[in-house]
Formats: C-alpha cells, structure tokens, sequence
C-alpha cells in the first residue's frame, strides 16, 4: 500500500555548533491533509519550517517534496516550487496598501517584476483576482487601508490571503493564531479549514483546541527529535506526550 | 491631478525660471547633486540599503566624462554616456559584493570599495592626482549646441536632471519598484513568495550608481573640471545628509535637500569652517525633531489636515 506524501523528510538534521535543534526528524505529509507539528517551547518546530524552507541549511538529510529532492535548492526557487510559508511573527507589508500586499505575491507571475520603466498601473490586471482573495479572507473593505493599521487578527488574514495567492500546493504556517484574541483564534482557524480544501497544509501551532479541531495528524516534537504522531486522539493519549506537556501546554 | 502631478508641475516652473533669480552656476550645482540625490534615495528610501560608497560613482563617472571630452576628444553627450555607463559597471562590481551582507556590513563594504576607487583616482596618471583634471571643454552638443555658453549649458544640465529624475520616479512606481517596497518592508516575506530577493537589489544598485554616475558626469561638464572632492568619502556622507534633510523615500525629498545643503555652502562660504558645524547642527536638529525631513514633515501634515493628496 502506498499512501500519496507530498512532503517527506528523512534523518532530517540541525545542529548549531554542537547543539542538535532538530535530530533526524523523519516527517511526511500526506497529500490533502492539515498536518500539525506541535511540541514544548524550543522543541525545534520553527527550526524544521526554516530548513524545509531552506532559511536555514540542514546540517544532514534530505527533503523531498512531490518526490524531488528539493535539499539543495535556495528558499525563492522553494517557493517558485509551490511550497509556501508564513511566519511567526505577522509577514506583511505594513506600509504597503492591503491591495498591494496581496499584489505582491499576484504579480511575479507576469514577468514584468523587473521592468523599471513600466508603469506601476500595468499591475491594474491583477486587481480582480486580489479583491476575490480578500474576498476569501473578509478583507474586501480593507483594500485601501495601508496594512499598518489593521488589527493584528486582520493581518494574520491577510498574510493568508497573499500566501493564497502563489495558489501553493503546500502551506507551511507557523502559529497562525499566535497571540489573538478568542475571536480571532476561531475565524482564522475555519479560514485554514476552509483553505485547505484543495491543498495541504502543515503548521506549528501551539494552540491545541485548534489542532484537535482542525487537524488530521500531530506530530509531537521534543528537544528536536519525533516523540509520537498520528491523529489527535491517540497522540492526546500518549502518555509520553502527556508528559512532555504537563505544565507546558498553551492550550 | 495628486501630489506628485503638483510637484512635477512645480518643478518644471522653477527650474525655468531659476537661473534668471539666482546665479544659474549654482542652480546647475544645485541640480546635478539634486539627482545624485535622488538616485541615492532610490537605493536608501526605496530598497532600504545604506551605500555608504556612492561618491565613487560621483567621481569615477566625473573622471571618465573629463577624459572623454578631454583626452579623446569626444562629444558631451559620448562624455555623459561614458560617464554613466562607467558608473553603472563599478556599481555593477560594488553591488555584487556588497549585497551578499545586510546593514552596517553593507555599508562598510561599499564605503572600503570606495576608498579603493578614490586610492586609484589619486595614482592614476590620467586623473591628474591632487590637481584633478582642469579645464574640460564643454563642446558643443550633437555638434550644433555650443555649451560654453552658460544659458545652453544651463537648459541642457535641466533636461538631464529631469530625465534622470524621471527614470527614478518611474523606477519607483513600477512592477519593480513595487518589489523593492516589499524587499524593504520585509525580505523574508519577499524571498518566501519567491522573489531572488539578491537580483533586485543588484539592479537597483545598478541603476542607482548609473544615476548618480549621470550625476557626475554632468557636474564634470559645468565646472570643466573633475576632483577628488567627488570620490572622496565625505561625499558619501554628504549625499546621506541631503536624502536624511529632505526626507528618505520621499520622491521630491532629495531635491530640496540637495537644494538646502548647496545654498547653504555656497551662501554661508564666508563663514568659513563654521558651515560645517551650521550643517552638523541642522542635520542633528533635523534627526531628532523632524525625522522625516522637509518633505516627509510637509506630507505628513497635509495628510493629518484631511486634504486628500
């Protein structure tokens, strides 16, 4: 039997001058699915996003996504590949329009991102599909407030509307509800489910009503290395993962 | 009709009727560091890196024009050409070096690359060392336009300015000009939506050395003469004061910087020494009271008013 990975990685490995962050992690990522990568603070759940985004270089392992061992390539060409990630701390263009954020990521598309002496106006065209992103995202009335001033909650939105937009095959969202309001935490958590309807999602979260709520398999990690995985009702059992968050856990 | 439709507007009237209120040497000085300026806000304002380098494009494009006019005989118009395309390979090299590192590291590479220039422009035979090369020609433009005379010279030095500033302008409202904003806003952001966030940022370099180099160039053709002055890193610092004065990433902020600093050295000439310390009081003033300098003051305001720009 052979399940369909999207993403898999194998002895994935990072150390900082003697410090192992993340060991031989082994993670795959089932086509279609939401996949959660949750752990104890400094368990190396971002350092993992940042290798299989080559914002960091592995020190051992190997990365494969669709297949392809995409190790040795640099984080854009990553991106080009339809993997894409979002960050901890809220990645938008803050002195930029809402419109023009989600702009950004349309644009690339057509080719013209080094033309210096078109007119900013020939980006018009992309306005369409921005404002049906925005849409997506119930940020439609916002399109002209320049990002700074959005409610942090808002910005979290948008910064899922502009990853939409690259229509990645896979998402990689690093605590999307971190520090929101109750509110917030539920309406970005049915966005994710929403927007995971055609494509996978793997994300670090630490907020575990929304992990046993939308997602389909946790892997737990612990001092940089795979303590348990599967859905969430056998890793909440684990007694191990128990363990590790007694007095830890967010959620 | 916005902001920018007035400030053009009011740009062009000035720069017409300019040199027949002041001395028109000085509007010309006035606008060849205008553009330099400029073409430094494009990298600093725009991209967000800090050169801390750009007097030797200044100056290396200054010398290059000297020897075409001069030593080859050449056109003004060849001269400006080889000016510019000079500076723009230099910031070709310096670019590619400098940014593979961020902030200060960048600074610091292009301001030892700059030394590097400014040691070769002091050895090499052609520059003339510490005398520099005196007594350029003007020459006649296309063959027909005879730049000696100071009211050509003057128009011609406008329309330069003006397409040099017009290259920026559109440069920065752009596709390309929009990827620089969100390379400044935010580089991881632009690399993770996969943008070779490095290949921006060299031709911006580019760009912004081939201006600044237009810039010299120009400057060479007014004062039929190329110095050390202009690679000298007190250039570097004072371009960094006029973008600061007038207001980064502001489009017109560099010109009324530049305009500022140059009136203020040449008017205040009699002060002596003491116009250095005019202009170190005024930049100090101007960081901590209105960091956003003239421009970026005066846009504030209106906006804060209601008034839609």
């Amino acid at each position: 039997m052979s399940t369909d990975y999207i993403l898999q990685t194998r002895d994935l490995t990072k150390e900082f001058k003697g410090f192992v962050a993340v060991d031989k992690v082994n993670l795959q990522v089932q086509r279609g699915t939401i996949h959660a990568l949750i752990g104890p603070n400094g368990a190396g759940k971002t350092t993992v996003f940042n290798l299989l985004t080559k914002f960091l270089t592995p020190t051992r392992g190997t990365i494969h996504f669709n297949g392809i061992d995409i190790t040795p390539e640099r984080s854009a060409q990553i991106a080009r590949r339809g993997v894409v990630r979002s960050f901890q701390i809220s990645a938008v263009f803050p002195h930029l329009s809402v419109l023009e954020n989600v702009r950004i990521a349309l644009q690339r598309k057509l080719g013209t991102s080094f033309h210096f002496w078109r007119s900013a106006k020939s980006l018009d065209v992309l306005n369409g599909r921005a404002m049906e992103l925005l849409e997506a995202v119930d940020l439609r009335s916002f399109a002209d407030t320049v990002t700074v001033e959005l409610p942090y909650g808002r910005k979290r939105a948008l910064e899922i509307a502009t990853t939409l937009a690259l229509e990645p095959e896979l998402m990689l969202l690093d605590e999307p509800t971190q520090g929101m309001g109750h509110e917030d935490v539920g309406r970005v958590a049915d966005l994710i489910k929403r927007v995971a309807a055609n494509r996978t999602v793997l994300m670090v979260e630490h907020n575990l009503g929304v992990v046993s709520h939308i997602c389909d398999t946790i892997t737990v990690l612990q001092r940089g290395a795979v303590l348990a995985e599967g859905p969430y009702e056998v890793v909440s059992a684990d007694a191990r993962v128990l363990e590790a968050y007694m007095g830890t856990a967010h959620g | 009709m916005n902001g920018k439709h007035i400030g053009w507007i009011v740009l062009l009237l000035l720069g017409l009727v300019a040199p027949f209120l002041v001395y028109p040497v000085l509007v010309m000085k006035i606008l060849c560091f205008a553009l330099f300026a400029c073409a430094f806000n494009l990298l600093l304002g725009y991209t967000g890196l800090l050169s801390f380098g750009h007097a030797a494009f200044l100056g290396s494009a200054g010398y290059l024009c000297g020897y075409t006019m001069q030593g080859l005989g050449l056109s003004p118009e060849l001269g400006l050409l080889a000016g510019t395309v000079g500076a723009a390979a230099l910031g070709f090299i310096f670019g590619s070096l400098a940014i593979r590192r961020a902030g200060i590291y960048f600074a610091m590479i292009t301001l030892a690359l700059a030394q590097l220039v400014y040691f070769l422009a002091l050895q090499f035979p052609f520059t003339g060392g510490e005398d520099g090369m005196q007594g350029i020609p003007r020459g006649h433009l296309f063959g027909l336009i005879d730049l000696s005379d100071t009211m050509n010279m003057y128009f011609f030095v406008l329309a330069v300015f003006l397409f040099g500033f017009w290259v920026i302008d559109r440069a920065i409202d752009s596709p390309f000009g929009q990827v620089l904003k969100a390379i400044r806003e935010n580089e991881p952001r632009a690399i993770s939506l996969g943008y070779d966030v490095d290949r921006y940022k060299l031709l911006a370099f580019v760009l912004s050395a081939a201006l600044a180099g237009l810039a010299g160039a120009t400057k060479t053709l007014v004062f039929q003469l190329a110095s050390l002055t202009d690679v000298h890193w007190h250039m570097s610092g004072e371009v960094v004061l006029m973008t600061l004065l007038g207001g980064v990433g502001t489009v017109f902020g560099p010109i009324v910087g530049a305009t500022i600093v140059v009136s203020l050295q040449n008017y205040g000439a009699e002060l002596g020494q003491w116009v250095t310390v005019l202009t170190g009081v005024i930049f100090v003033v101007c960081v901590l009271a209105f960091r956003r300098g003239v421009v970026g003051e005066v846009a504030l305001l209106i906006k804060r008013s209601g008034i839609r720009p």
